[in-house]
């Protein structure tokens, strides 16, 4: 027998090591919290996603799947080791970043270790190779090719970046500037840091769809249990027991109240001791569950009579939406042609590798949280609500975030550790299991869609009528805003005269649905591309050329009345894959002449634009920037960097629009206490719009620079060690800094801009400006469909998006590449099922097998309300994916797939439908 | 209370001995145990098998192949072994990703039952057995009677499987797997079939195994195809002797990877498949 104390000895890192514990503990447990190696990542804790991959005795094998006392004696190498003593893995860390091969970075130390196993062995692997070594590490947001990429060409010495000249920063591929700690493990993510002694927190929550609890004697529990130290409810929360991302409509407590809504709601939370907490059964809480019928899908929500999830909400319809131009039932009277379809799409998990994570504290009377999060302003505001303090009394600290798409823009472990840290004035940290993340937190809303289009003879698209429901679950989350944004953006990009859309948001007792990456539209999508590719046909016009004379053009109006005057960059996407069409179909079509068999080849195109920013809301950003007295010019850098670049993209705004070298920035990251307002990063909105503000707050510093030597506009600026030398034609100005006074934050001169965006409220049909920019794109997909198994196979995707000017054109590749991969997973196989798939092996999300090649084309029609010309990308990415990969499946074996995603047993028995007649 | 429950013994004697003496739960590879445990506690005594070395590797001997039974994947991957184990290290492959392969064990993937284990139908088509050993002996049983159901075999309290039994009767038998799943890398299959084909120097099928996994609580084999293959030419074209009436034993079902009948559907194409693959000896 072994002792809990007694040490188990092995090699960490080429260094002798001893751990103590439970000898079946979790070596990633030591790992991070016993010998401080926190490169090691846990992301489910069940071998499914690879992010605590580490190397024994020289082989790569999932950390979490293995007991401390299996690696007594035996060799142990994390990303920490690697990182100083592999030269295979120095080249990969290289190359990732060369590359753009980690985004959040959350699965990359993984990578990299599971790659250097390989070149170890093959120092010159092939792509199979490559597919193969890093086959058990998911990612979220690349797409894998650039990690492919980077590990076929690790073997190139490493190069030393030559940066961009000043004010050459905007439009280069510059490494992203938080890389080097993603590469080599050092980056803080959520679970990564908490003081010394946190106390632990784990939530009580329903097992039951809709359930009536009581609780037992929590007072004895308490006193009977070692190491607890205390039980919350709802009647401990201070403030309002209530939160939401859209104030009017906020309606989820912290901790349920008499009846939980939702599997997997919060309806206590037990704090102490770790190892006590860790060790608890939380099945023997006291407490008692009476089961209540639930409400699991849209039809009984809406059946007269239905139980109400909320009493305020008549109907069970949270809210309606409602865009209508023109007169679409005469022009559908009069058109020529008519389509019509019923779609469906189910709930779509986030499936960050980064469970939610953090920890809070008490500061005298004011509160820390350190957590995961893209909203920490919204999250600051919601937090003081619920303890009831002022917003300044709440400072939120976001740490690296691995993944968030969405779903981390509403509270998770936030309240319940900000109310447990406020009533016991200790440090109080929480980490979300796998499988608490996948059953509680928000999800793509589950869709039903029915729409109607019209062509005229000459195939110009005369009218659409289109409705949905989508399933909100049990509170309100986004529910508002997919009902808003959806009915705006389903027309496509396209002129379309005569248009009505409408929607509802409707409650069951499911878990919430809320953002994912595009609000609805890419549901919508699904259902209005692959109609206008049945209208193409029945018009008798190439589906690619019936969307080019279609598109949207400049000046033309929008289904809300809005008129783009400039970078209506839709036409430009289409007419660039021209080219790869023709290609494309000449292959598929000679592979279905020439191949008997099973496998028949298609090709699918599909368009889309997107509003950047909120829908008719003001959501400003605030930017600001200071110059020190040493000259290094300082950024107050607000817009959470979730992966996706903002602290790249907003320096090299901030360094062209200064004139300064992109190494002359610090940059401080958001910090409610020291940055600025930049909004959430979501709705596709921190290039356009925080950078818009960064770009403003940047001229304004060049400003107050050259008014120090009255110098022309066009000087150059240098800065040098406390000094600033303005080259004004040839004379040059030198400004010593020291002699400039010092303002109470810092600097001789400090800049702050505010950007809005400019729009306007829509009226009663909908129409007005919901957006002051749009970005659009389109979307080619090659396919391979197997008729006998139904299983489908993307061989490539070519997307044409404009972005109205590429800031980083290797981040934006990444964008569009991570955005096919989520496109890819829900066409083909994402379906969550609330209490049966809460997990990432029966969830399935795209690995690095299923990724095609992705050749991107950026199209710079530049707006003139972004920074530079900039729209934003983040979401537009993963529109297209989906509707163009169905259209591809119907070119391919002449099936319409209408409910997605198309699994292989949807595929196979629509293909035996259509055969049986 | 600092005592700890747990065990990891040197010997396979060491091990029936406290097994006898207090039972157990075993741990051997973690890729089943450690999911399975969540974020439960351990609480049960724990008997880990990692630090045994003589169940970790592989023999040949006149008559049989012994494959220990914490041999991992990896392992079977790389040992040299005859052509009929060519199904067996296809599916090895297929186990998870690299990182399962380099932990999981054959032993544990049987001895876990899921009627989805990747290692069972190869197994089931080399005819192999198991060797339970307890503190009184060891005795054999053909696996197809070891699992008994989904997550239920024959293994008594007191005993380990200690090893895989191959008999060396169709060392040159032409063997393949295919696996059906909905997407690449760690996928829980649909369906997957493993075939082994004996044939005599006239390419004449003389012996024939057809197993089936994913499509019923334990993987089957079909012996009314497995007849109709005797006798007839090895070479493309042999699907057409499966027909739906071979696969009428299957009970799959419903689930969130699948629909039962499309199991069905889909199990035929992969049984077809699989023999004019493996007739064709393309692999």
């Amino acid at each position: 027998m072994l002792n809990r104390t007694d040490e188990i000895a092995f090699e960490l890192n080429g260094r002798d090591v001893a751990a103590t514990g439970h000898p079946v503990t979790r070596l990633t447990k030591v790992l991070r919290e016993q010998l401080g190696l926190t490169g090691t990542k846990v992301g489910c804790d069940a071998g499914d996603c690879g992010a605590c991959t580490v190397l024994i005795d020289g082989e790569p094998m999932c950390a979490c799947l293995v007991g401390i006392a299996q690696v007594e004696g035996r060799s142990v190498t994390t990303i920490e080791g690697l990182s100083q003593h592999s030269d295979a893995a120095k080249r990969l860390q290289s190359a990732f970043l060369r590359h753009g091969a980690a985004q959040c970075g959350i699965c990359t130390p993984a990578m990299i270790v599971a790659a250097s196993a390989l070149i170890e062995q093959v120092p010159s692997p092939n792509e199979q190779q490559v597919l193969d070594a890093i086959g058990g590490v998911l990612c979220r947001c690349t797409g894998y090719r650039k990690i492919v990429a980077a590990i076929l060409d690790a073997g190139t010495a490493e190069h030393v970046e030559i940066p961009p000249a000043a004010g050459d920063a905007v439009g280069s591929r510059i490494q992203r500037l938080d890389g080097i700690p993603k590469v080599n493990g050092t980056d803080i993510f959520g679970a990564d840091e908490y003081p010394k002694g946190a106390l632990l927190l784990r939530a009580i929550r329903s097992p039951h769809h809709r359930a009536r609890f009581t609780f037992g004697d929590i007072e004895s529990y308490v006193a009977s249990s070692l190491g607890i130290v205390r039980v919350f409810t709802a009647m401990d929360v201070p403030g309002e027991n209530r939160y939401g991302v859209i104030g009017p409509f906020a309606d989820q407590p912290v901790f349920a109240v008499g009846e939980a809504r939702f599997l997997g709601e919060a309806v206590a939370a037990v704090v102490g001791d770790q190892d006590a907490i860790e060790a608890l059964d939380l099945t023997k809480f006291p407490i008692s569950w009476t089961e209540l019928p639930p409400i699991t899908d849209i039809d009984s929500a809406l059946k007269e009579g239905a139980v109400l999830v909320h009493q305020n909400r008549q109907n069970n319809v949270l809210v309606r939406g409602r865009v209508v131009r023109g007169d679409v039932e005469a022009a559908l009277a009069q058109a020529e042609f008519i389509v019509e379809g019923e779609f469906e799409t189910g709930f779509v998990e986030h499936a960050y590798i980064e469970p939610e994570a953090g920890f809070a504290r008490r500061v005298g009377d004011r509160m820390e949280v350190q957590a995961c999060t893209q909203a920490p302003y919204m999250d600051r505001d919601d937090v003081a609500k619920i303890l009831a303090i002022a917003p300044e009394d709440v400072r939120i600290i976001p740490t690296s975030v691995g993944g968030g798409f969405g779903s981390k823009l509403d509270l998770s472990i936030q309240p319940f550790i900000a109310v447990a840290a406020w009533h016991l004035r200790r440090p109080v940290r929480m980490v979300y299991s796998r499988i608490e993340s996948v059953r509680t937190t928000t999800k793509r809303h589950p869709s039903r869609m029915r729409a109607r289009a019209g062509a005229s003879r000459d195939g110009k698209l005369v009218a659409l009528d289109f409705s949905a429901d989508f399933n909100t679950g049990a509170y309100s989350s986004w529910g508002p805003t997919v009902a808003n944004r959806v009915p705006v953006h389903a027309s496509g990009p396209y002129l379309v005269p005569h248009y009505r859309a409408l929607t509802r948001a409707i409650h069951t007792h499911l878990v919430p649905a809320g953002a994912f990456r595009g609000f609805g539209v890419p549901q919508a999508a699904i259902a209005q591309e692959q109609l206008y590719d049945e209208l193409a046909d029945k018009v008798g016009i190439d589906r690619l050329e019936f969307r080019i004379i279609n598109a949207l053009r400049n000046g033309q109006p929008t289904v809300t009345g809005q008129v783009i005057n400039e970078g209506v960059g839709i036409r430009a996407c289409f007419e660039s894959l021209r080219s790869h069409w023709a290609r494309a179909r000449a292959e598929a079509a000679q592979f279905n002449r020439t191949t008997v068999g099973p496998i028949r080849r298609g090709v699918g195109v599909a368009g889309m634009w997107y509003g950047c920013g909120n829908t008719s809301l003001s959501n400003p950003s605030t930017m600001m920037v200071g110059l020190r007295p040493d000259g290094r010019l300082v950024i107050h850098q607000g817009a959470v960097d979730i992966g996706q670049g903002s602290n790249t993209v907003i320096t090299q705004i901030f360094a062209d629009a200064i004139g300064a070298p992109v190494d002359a920035f610090d940059r401080l990251s958001a910090d409610t206490d020291i940055t600025p307002d930049c909004g959430k990063t979501s709705a596709s909105r921190q290039t356009f719009v925080s950078g818009k503000a960064a770009e403003m707050a940047g001229r304004q510093l060049r400003q107050a620079i050259l008014r120090l030597a009255n110098a022309g506009e066009k000087s150059r600026l240098a800065f040098e060690d406390e000094k600033v030398l303005i080259t004004d034609k040839d004379h040059v100005h030198v400004i010593n800094l020291g002699d400039l006074s010092v303002d109470n934050t810092g600097y001789v001169l400090r800049t702050e801009a505010t950007f809005d965006p400019p729009t306007s409220p829509l009226d009663a049909d909908g129409q007005g400006i919901p957006y002051a920019l749009y970005g659009f794109g389109a979307h080619l997909a090659e396919v391979e469909v197997d008729r006998e198994l139904g299983c489908v196979r993307v061989l490539k995707i070519t997307a044409a998006h404009d972005v109205g000017r590429a800031i980083n054109p290797t981040l934006v590749e990444g964008q569009i590449e991570g955005g096919i991969a989520q496109g890819l997973g829900l066409a083909l196989m994402e379906e969550f099922f609330p209490g049966r798939n809460e997990n990432l092996h029966d969830y399935l999300i795209p690995s690095a097998g299923d990724m095609p090649p992705v050749e991107s084309i950026l199209i710079e029609d530049a707006s003139p309300e972004g920074p530079f010309g900039a729209k934003g990308i983040g979401e537009h990415v993963l529109i297209p994916t989906a509707p163009a990969i169905l259209n591809g499946i119907y070119d391919a074996v002449g099936v319409r797939i209408r409910k997605v995603p198309a699994t292989p047993d949807r595929v196979r028995s629509a293909i035996r439908a259509a055969a049986a007649g | 209370m600092n005592e700890v429950r747990y065990l990891r013994p040197r010997s396979i004697a060491e091990v029936t001995d406290v097994l006898a003496r207090r039972g157990g739960r075993i741990l051997a590879g973690g890729t089943d145990f450690f999911p399975a445990q969540g974020e439960k506690p351990v609480t049960d005594l724990v008997v880990d098998l990692s630090g045994i070395r003589d169940l970790r590797k592989i023999e040949t001997q006149s008559d049989h192949y012994r494959i220990g039974a914490c041999t991992t994947w990896s392992q079977i991957v790389a040992e040299p072994l005859p052509r009929c184990f060519d199904a067996l290290k296809l599916a090895a492959r297929e186990v998870g990703a690299i990182q399962i392969q380099n932990a999981g064990t054959v032993g544990g993937n049987l001895c876990n039952a899921s009627p989805a284990a990747d290692g069972v139908p190869p197994l089931l088509v080399l005819d192999a057995e198991v060797e339970l050993t307890s503190k009184d002996g060891a005795r054999r049983l053909p696996l197809q009677e070891f699992i008994t159901g989904n997550r239920r075999t024959l293994l008594r309290p007191n005993e380990i499987l200690t090893a895989v039994i191959v008999p060396r009767i169709r060392d040159n038998a032409r063997s393949t797997f295919l696996k059906l799943g909905s997407r690449r890398y760690m996928v829980i299959s649909i369906a997957m079939v493993a075939v082994t084909l004996t044939t005599d120097d006239a390419g004449i099928i003389t012996d024939a195994r057809v197993a089936v996994g994913a499509c019923s609580p334990v993987a089957k084999r079909l012996p009314r195809l497995e007849a109709k293959l005797v006798g007839v030419r090895a070479a493309p074209g042999l699907s057409a002797l499966a027909l739906p009436s071979d696969i009428d034993a299957l009970t799959p079902i419903d689930d969130v990877r699948a629909t039962a009948s499309y199991r069905m559907d889909a199990a035929l194409t992969v049984v077809r498949r699989a023999l004019d693959s493996c007739a064709a000896g393309d692999l």
